[in-house]
């Protein structure tokens, strides 16, 4: 699954087995090799219980790979030593439906992360939590618990949370799951700008890495495509080569209907 | 995602015990027992040693957020149960004390008023009771705030965001939790033998005010404040750690909180019951 790039991988997978990050025992993916290069923008799609969140899981540290080997940045994941903590910070993880913290307001959800981390002198921290609550129209609910949040403001809270500690790669778990039209645009609209370089993070460019269980709405805004299926990952090339694709559940994905039908 | 990783004590491959199905005789089903006591122990055995070095080596690191904690797990566990501790040991001073200081005034026998006190109310009953009292409330919520968050994968978000669970979730708790214990201890103490002489004196026994707190002020040594502030501080380590370690060392699911918090509610009063003979061990010894 290589795709040439004039960067060094970030990403780098060689015969990698994913586990389930709720059962330690189950194997979902096996045989993966992945580069992701700086700059890239993957979509990963696939059924409900393919394996999407638990790539994701792996990628991101927080549990070790099966088998075969990860390098993220050039160090063997997972990363365990306290002072290579900040090379496993420069790539931040979105969850599925946020996964916020219960008893904390949404701003201190935010502030946590750079609080915990001491990167900025508070008033700095204060400064970045006021710009990311307005980068993500939260500034209404700054007060609010998650509990009060809807779906589409909780995944919009986690998502400020992992951008205030400025990652260069960012991982997004089903981020238009469960959203309407009006609010997928939102998002797709903020992660083009994410991956031209917004003013947010200082104009830098994020590489992004999303997983989706419907291609179309990725079509016009990612460089490259993947699909999980019975525990492999296959690589579907850029946007211009899905068409062309003859695979059933790509062409469901894709909301084509399949050859013969 | 460093030493403090709560993935560090699990164990999958031995614990495929707990969920087997039921084994058809009952020598197995002893043995099952015993190896799901066993590894309990080690779970509990190893969470305590993580949890230990991450208290002595990252105590002032993150202040900023891990201090905020420590004070609202001083005011959960200590400030907001004084009312019922000041009840409880009301009542105990009523009940026990008072009774006993009545008994031994009319067989004349108030020479072992102090040495009864302090055996009864200072190293045992105080510490004990605090304990279990403090278990009782902030105990269960514990394990059900800690059992919800891993459900919920709140953890897994922490670990995402390079902050250590044990540090921000398990050191705040354990720290406010041993000088809660030790704080309510002591005014549960104060409290129990003044009541206690109280209600003595509304008895009509012949005991001075003066005499009683010489009394007991005799039978006190060193010792007993000593003991007294570390038994109490490791009951509350006790209870902080094992309703911690049944929170959140498993992958839980929401149905599974309240299993873990009547395991953890068991373990944490056997633990106590084991330090508390463990210092009375100590106390013969010496």
């Amino acid at each position: 699954m290589d795709t040439a790039g004039e960067h060094p991988p970030i990403i780098e997978m060689h015969g990698v087995a994913v586990g389930a990050l709720r059962d330690f025992q189950a194997v979902v993916l096996e045989g993966l090799s992945w580069k992701v290069h700086a700059g890239d923008f993957w979509v990963i799609a696939g059924m409900h219980n393919t394996g999407k969140s638990d790539l994701l899981a792996m990628t991101a540290g927080l549990m070790p790979p099966q088998g075969g080997t990860y390098h993220l940045f050039g160090n063997e994941m997972p990363i365990f030593e306290g002072h290579l903590l900040a090379e496993r910070l420069r790539l931040g993880l979105v969850f599925d439906g946020g996964r916020l913290f219960h008893d904390l307001t949404v701003r201190q959800n935010i502030a946590l992360p750079l609080q915990y981390h001491e990167k900025f002198p508070p008033a700095e921290s204060a400064r970045r939590v006021d710009a990311a609550l307005q980068l993500m129209e939260l500034t209404d609910w700054t007060e609010s618990t998650p509990g009060n949040l809807g779906r589409n403001l909780q995944k919009r809270v986690g998502l400020a949370r992992a951008l205030v500690l400025q990652p260069e790669v960012l991982l997004l778990d089903n981020p238009l799951g469960g959203l309407d039209f009006r609010q997928s645009a939102w998002w797709l609209n903020l992660m083009d700008q994410l991956w031209k370089g917004h003013p947010f993070l200082e104009g830098r460019r994020v590489t992004l890495v999303a997983t989706a269980e419907d291609l179309r709405p990725w079509r016009r805004h990612a460089t490259h495509f993947a699909l999980l299926q019975n525990k492999r990952f296959t690589f579907l090339g850029r946007e211009s080569e899905l068409s062309g694709n003859t695979d059933v559940l790509v062409k469901e994905l894709l909301a084509e209907p399949p050859p013969g039908s | 995602m460093d030493d403090g990783s709560t993935r560090a004590y699990e164990a999958p491959q031995a614990r495929f015990i707990l969920h087997a199905p039921a084994p058809p005789a009952y020598a197995n089903f002893i043995g099952r027992k015993v190896l799901r006591l066993l590894l309990t122990i080690q779970g509990i055995g190893a969470f305590t040693l993580i949890t230990l070095a991450v208290v002595f080596t990252k105590l002032r690191n993150a202040r900023e957020v891990t201090f905020p904690q420590i004070v609202r797990e001083l005011s959960r566990s200590g400030v907001r149960m004084l009312p019922m501790f000041l009840f409880m040991s009301l009542a105990l001073g009523l009940v026990v004390i008072g009774q006993a200081v009545s008994w031994l005034s009319r067989v004349n026998a108030t020479g072992f008023l102090g040495s009864i006190m302090v055996l009864v109310v200072v190293r045992e009953l105080g510490p004990l009771l605090t304990a279990l009292l403090v278990l009782s409330r902030s105990g269960t919520a514990n394990v059900i705030e800690l059992g919800t968050s891993r459900a919920l994968g709140e953890i897994e978000a922490l670990e995402a965001l390079g902050i250590d669970p044990i540090h921000y979730l398990v050191l705040p708790r354990v720290v406010g939790m041993a000088l809660s214990v030790f704080s309510l201890t002591v005014y549960f103490i104060i409290c129990s033998l003044v009541s206690g002489y109280l209600w003595a004196f509304l008895r009509d026994v012949p005991l001075q005010p003066g005499d009683y707190f010489r009394e007991l002020a005799h039978s006190l040594t060193w010792l007993d404040f000593a003991i007294l502030a570390v038994k109490s501080c490791l009951f509350g380590v006790a209870i902080a750690v094992i309703t911690c370690y049944h929170g959140l060392a498993q992958p839980l699911r929401l149905e599974e909180v309240s299993r873990a918090t009547v395991g953890a509610i068991a373990q944490s009063v056997i633990a106590c019951v084991i330090l508390d003979a463990i210092f009375v061990l100590v106390y013969l010894a010496i």
